[in-house]
């Protein structure tokens, strides 16, 4: 069963994909540690093919990395009684904490808007809202607000013409992930276009993770709160008392 | 030299450097002026994109810390009226328990912003106000230095039941009062991050009757215990205490403390008084106009859940 369904597989797949994308990246695992900056990842790679490359239009390279994802409160302020109030709230079922798609051509020229839908590419594909409140009438606004907020953090990335292809075969970008990342795999795909058209999809992932100490504070904190905020105050009244017997000692000194 | 921290719990990259000098320049204004300084940190951390959950539950952490000392210090010169402490405490751990639940449903409806704001322009401007003119006309009446509060020997306070024999304050008067400045104390520190020391100061002193030597170490005295209650409830229901951010605050400002308390003593009482107003005023008066101004973005974004 199962070697009937691998036959079926590779028969299905080897005549579909006259052209294969081969990549790697820099690093597969980010890791936060107390004194992380954000990390710059490389992403390289190279186009398989077993007959000449095709001449009808020329390769272009996506590269699209997918932070986990949650979902959002999106709430907007109002003015009422004097001051500045939120009031309306959209629920957004899914949006990537991280997003960034670099390119080696402009986003809506090198793939179909109905490839786009397919695949979720561009960064308004990737966030999915099932529905506003009925009294809502323009929750496009909240999904704006969703890109334009992040965009300003550095949280999602339109990089459009920073993938290098030389020879219709290489290709090569390098993506910076902010300070601010939050935890998970992060989802990377590439994918290769020829008039539009997705031909092929590489997907891999990188594993963000804080370590060391880090890991550990947040664990404690979350799985063992009580102990957790007696240390926290245990440490902060020990750190305070320390720090005021040496100046206490310095001053007698002194 | 840049030095970033990323803050395991805030999960932001922020500059140890700044953190450090803003625990340094708040504790200057601490040692100066003889307060907490949690109503000035608490905003601070807002304005560097400390999220503001993380703010009041770090900042009520890092006053444990700070007052510490302070209380260690009073107890030595037995200037803690325990019995009065211990009033104003369970009133305190009621009044934290309270404002916790509070905070927590405001978080769901996305009203808490709001709320810790507008806590903050209402008691400031109150304090500060009232801090302003009295120091004013203190300054005028230059040939009486200082303003000695009296006592009033008879008010409404003396008619309420249950009465108590409060030794060290020299004070025979119902738990009451004590108890409901307690609880309203015990609300604004879980709200608003701060320790409540300028509520509870002026409270002891104009409405209890309490002699000036024994106010700030009681204060401090309830301020540990239910401080303490409050990071102990962010953090198990919250999961908000920032340990690192708790304690590079407090580094920086046990270092600002000495500091300020050296400029402290240079300067006149009422001088310091009306600076500490201003202070406060203008505090106040920033938080008031991101109420009031229409905001570069009207637009935030919040954690989903709720489904």
């Amino acid at each position: 069963m199962l070697l009937r369904a691998l036959f079926f597989c590779l028969a299905f797949a080897l005549p579909t994909h006259a052209e294969q994308v081969v990549a790697g990246l820099s690093q597969n695992r980010v890791a936060i540690t107390a004194n992380f900056d954000g990390s710059e990842i490389l992403i390289f790679g190279a186009v398989q093919r077993e007959t000449p490359a095709p001449t009808f239009a020329p390769l272009e390279v996506i590269v699209a990395i997918s932070g986990p994802s949650h979902a959002v409160t999106v709430r907007r302020k109002t003015h009422q009684y004097g001051i500045w109030v939120n009031t309306d709230a959209v629920e957004v079922d899914e949006a990537p904490t991280f997003y960034a798609v670099a390119t080696s051509g402009p986003l809506d020229e090198i793939l179909l808007e109905t490839e786009d839908l397919r695949h979720h590419i561009s960064v308004n594909r990737a966030i999915r809202s099932v529905g506003a409140p009925e009294e809502i009438s323009d929750s496009e606004a909240f999904t704006d607000a969703i890109i334009r907020i992040r965009m300003n953090n550095g949280l999602y990335q339109t990089l459009d013409n920073t993938v290098e292809v030389s020879e219709e075969t290489l290709f090569n970008t390098s993506i910076a992930l902010p300070a601010n990342l939050t935890e998970g795999d992060y989802t990377t795909r590439i994918f290769l276009t020829r008039g539009g058209e997705v031909i092929d999809v590489f997907e891999t992932s990188i594993d963000v993770r804080k370590v060391g100490l880090e890991r550990w504070v947040y664990n404690l904190a979350h799985e063992q709160p009580l102990i957790y905020g007696l240390l926290s105050l245990f440490i902060a009244i020990a750190a305070g008392w320390g720090a005021s017997a040496f100046f206490r000692f310095l001053n007698l000194r002194g | 030299m840049p030095m970033q921290i990323y803050l395991p719990i805030a999960e932001v990259s922020v500059n140890a450097f700044l953190l450090l000098g803003l625990g340094g320049l708040v504790g200057i204004l601490s040692g100066m002026f003889g307060v907490g300084g949690g109503f000035l940190m608490t905003p601070l951390l807002f304005f560097i994109g400390i999220p503001p959950a993380v703010a009041v539950a770090t900042e009520a952490n890092q006053i444990v810390a700070s007052s510490f000392s302070g209380v260690l210090a009073h107890v030595k010169r037995r200037t803690v009226d325990f019995r009065m402490g211990t009033v104003l405490l369970i009133g305190g751990l009621i009044g934290a328990a309270f404002g916790v639940q509070l905070f927590n449903y405001l978080k769901s409806l996305g009203q808490v912003d709001l709320l810790v704001k507008l806590s903050y322009v209402i008691f400031l401007g109150i304090i500060g106000g009232l801090m302003f003119i009295e120091s004013l006309n203190a300054i005028r009446r230059a040939n009486k230095p200082g303003v000695v509060a009296k006592r009033k020997k008879h008010n409404w306070i003396h008619n309420l039941p249950i009465k108590m024999k409060f030794r060290t304050s020299g004070l025979y008067i119902s738990v009451i009062p004590p108890a409901l400045v307690g609880v309203f104390v015990g609300v604004l520190s879980a709200i608003m991050g701060v320790g409540g020391g300028f509520i509870m100061v002026p409270a002891m002193i104009y409405l209890l009757g309490m002699p000036t030597k024994v106010v700030v170490g009681t204060s401090l005295f309830q301020i540990i215990f239910v401080t303490a209650f409050t990071t102990l409830l962010h953090a198990t229901t919250n999961y908000t205490v920032d340990m690192a951010l708790a304690v590079l605050l407090l580094v920086g400002g046990v270092i600002g403390a000495q500091i300020g308390a050296r400029i402290g003593v240079k300067l006149k009482a009422e001088q310091l008084r009306i600076l500490l107003a201003l202070m406060v005023l203008a505090v106040c008066g920033k938080i008031a106009l991101e109420l009031l101004l229409q905001p570069s973005e009207l637009y935030s974004l919040g954690a989903g859940g709720g489904h």
